[in-house]
């Protein structure tokens, strides 16, 4: 184990398959700089600029370019910056990339992997900071990943680019540039696998992401103030949904609260919030809650940023709602 | 546009190169023909866009191109399918939505492909394939492996931001792939007068850099020849090219179109402009076939049509238990 930042976890990852297969290209924005947060550092001097390509600000293109190179036999990590910009490709992602593989009968895959920074940041402001992943989760054709620590961003963006379809990799910006260790080796955290964080009895509590930190803060509070024994659920993966993880805390616990930086409304916490309740609902002893970001933009002024993102406390208190008075 | 007029360019052209893309623009011709009364008739799903008019544009590009190059097709993909060797019968069954269609049913008209043809598929996205093309592109150089990516596309799709995008790219990453654009002059509805600030098409290749070239779409032997450089420079590694086709749709956008926004006079000029009775004016003019010969070619195409309409009706449909294979690569677990 190497302790390293999240960003640093992922220059590993590429640099690995990179070495590994001949195939991988990566495009995007400003990589051959290093990347806005260094995920990209040190990867030109070493596979050079056919295979560490600075694109021209034209997402669609990054991606519609991804899709023809993926499906003629490359396998390519093309990276956005700012999930916001992949807003610009959004017909490449949902039109061409998910459905590719499926519109041809099976004839093709489309091996790639979409980095962009999700979260929020430092007054980035509406346009630079934000939670889209549902608008990926909904789309028949893409998987999507959410890593909330170093080491699981190595072994996710592994699996990712391992993976013959469309993988969508959200580095969430206020984590990446956090330490942590991380295995040196070929370390791979397979898809579709969630991680149980902290075992415990009273309270089911589903997070992913940067909530998964304040997950964690919050279930400290909980067990020091409150005595209250809070199952951590980190997701990882997004799509695929590891719901066998879920259901089995869910039917120890019977309390779930979901805490996501998304808007509340459609978001990943609604999905999960149903299909509990369709799946479980015989063993839940209380309505599941969930917290997310208010309905606005993400707004610029600090104060009126941190009134719109739900931090630890309110974690801490959707707990104490669910529980037992 | 004023339609053309008179034979075909023969400069340039051989026997064994004219005869084979007068017979794929036949192929075409009696395909879309019969694929137009079986919709008409209700026997199949969906909608359809015919390439009927067009078919010197993909028949004769196609010619240049080695079975592993790469094409991105449009709505309107029928005739670049037949084009770079689709059988027909595959085609056909496609349209129909049987698990015997190139893309066993899943994709229907404006999705069919042949990845082992490099028909990386019909788009029904207008300008879908601009940076398919370009990535092909990139990729075949990656590879080294001396293939060519044509981007077809319409005069609707010039106005999209993926054609500014993707020729950008291909321009500075001096890329084997060549832009070829069908103009039809009506991007569904509107006439691309209307929606194109400069009438030339080709004079949009100089902001990227490019050789942009217009050529008479209805004239096989021009297509043949710009192709021709075109592709030779992209194989080369002379990079990309712009070519501005100029042609007409015989019938409407859609089968179905009842075309209001057309005028019928103009219609009737530029179907007597038709690229194959063009050709064979000037296949015959020059000796090199009879009209026995013609005749010929043109029955060997209604029986194939007719085979394949047989192919794919005698098919079966796909089972409704397998409506979620091919989402993904690996089933593993996986609910689409």
């Amino acid at each position: 184990m190497k302790r390293m930042s999240f960003g640093q976890a992922t220059v590993d990852a590429t640099r690995l398959a990179m070495r590994e297969d001949e195939r991988v290209i990566v495009l995007g924005e400003d990589i051959s700089w290093g990347g806005n947060f260094g995920q990209f550092r040190g990867l030109l001097e070493e596979f050079g600029p056919d295979r560490i390509i600075d694109m021209p600000i034209s997402e669609a293109l990054i991606m519609s370019a991804s899709v023809g190179a993926a499906m003629t036999g490359l396998r390519p990590v093309a990276s956005m910056s700012f999930l916001e910009f992949t807003m610009g490709a959004m017909d490449e992602i949902v039109n061409q990339a998910a459905k590719m593989r499926y519109m041809s009968g099976g004839q093709v895959s489309v091996p790639l992997v979409l980095r962009a920074s999700d979260g929020i940041l430092r007054s980035s402001a509406a346009q630079h900071s934000g939670s889209l992943e549902s608008l990926f989760t909904h789309i028949a054709g893409l998987k999507v990943v959410a890593p909330s620590n170093p080491a699981d961003a190595k072994g996710l963006l592994r699996s990712a680019m391992d993976d013959d379809d469309p993988v969508i990799y959200l580095e969430n910006k206020s984590i990446t540039a956090k330490r942590g260790p991380v295995p040196e080796d070929d370390h791979r955290v397979p898809l579709g696998s969630a991680s149980v964080v902290l075992e415990g009895t009273d309270v089911t509590l589903i997070t992913y992401s940067a909530m998964a930190l304040r997950g964690a803060d919050a279930a400290a509070t909980l067990a020091d103030d409150h005595d209250v024994s809070a199952e951590l659920i980190d997701l990882r993966s997004l799509w695929p949904l590891d719901f066998e993880t879920v259901a089995s805390s869910v039917s120890k616990t019977g309390r779930v609260v979901i805490a996501h930086e998304a808007w509340l409304n459609g978001g990943l916490g609604a999905e999960l919030s149903a299909r509990i309740g369709e799946e479980l609902f015989a063993d839940l002893k209380a309505p599941v809650v969930r917290i997310g970001a208010a309905r606005a933009p993400i707004p610029f002024s600090p104060p009126l940023e941190s009134a719109v993102v739900p931090g630890t406390d309110a974690i801490v208190d959707a707990v104490l709602r669910v529980l037992p008075s | 546009m004023r339609p053309p007029t008179g034979p075909a360019t023969l400069a340039g052209f051989s026997p064994e190169v004219a005869l084979p893309i007068h017979a794929t623009m036949v192929r075409i011709r009696v395909f879309e023909t019969r694929v137009t009364e079986l919709f008409a008739a209700g026997r199949l799903p969906g909608f359809v866009h015919t390439y009927l008019g067009q078919e010197a544009i993909a028949a004769a590009t196609c010619r240049h191109l080695r079975d592993d190059d790469y094409i991105t097709s449009t709505h309107r993909g029928h005739g670049h399918a037949i084009a770079k060797g689709m059988p027909t019968n595959r085609l056909m069954a496609e349209l129909f939505g049987r698990e015997t269609g190139a893309n066993r049913g899943r994709g229907g008209s404006m999705h069919v492909a042949d990845f082992s043809l490099g028909m990386l598929g019909a788009n029904g996205i207008v300008g879908g394939g601009f940076g398919i093309a370009a990535g092909a592109g990139l990729s075949a150089r990656r590879r080294g492996s001396g293939q060519v990516a044509v981007c077809f596309f319409g005069d609707g799709g010039i106005n999209k931001g993926t054609f500014h995008e993707a020729l950008n790219f291909a321009s500075v990453q001096s890329l084997p792939v060549v832009f070829v654009c069908e103009n039809n002059q009506y991007a569904q509805f509107t006439a691309i007068s209307r929606t194109s600030a400069v009438g030339d098409l080709a004079i949009r290749a100089t902001g990227y850099a490019m050789p942009g070239t217009t050529v008479d779409g209805n004239d096989a032997g021009a297509v043949y020849a710009a192709v021709g450089a075109a592709v030779g420079a992209a194989r080369d590694g002379d990079g990309p090219a712009l070519l501005n086709c100029v042609t007409y749709r015989h019938s409407g956008h859609y089968v179905g179109d009842a075309e209001v926004y057309r005028d019928a006079t103009e219609v009737e000029q530029w179907q007597a402009a038709d690229p194959i009775g063009r050709l064979e004016e000037a296949l015959v003019g020059a000796g090199w076939v009879d009209e026995p010969d013609v005749g010929a070619v043109w029955e060997a195409a209604r029986t194939e049509t007719a085979a394949a309409e047989e192919f794919a009706a005698s098919s079966s449909d796909p089972d409704p238990a397998t409506a979620l294979d091919y989402v993904y690569t690996h089933a593993d677990g996986v609910d689409p």
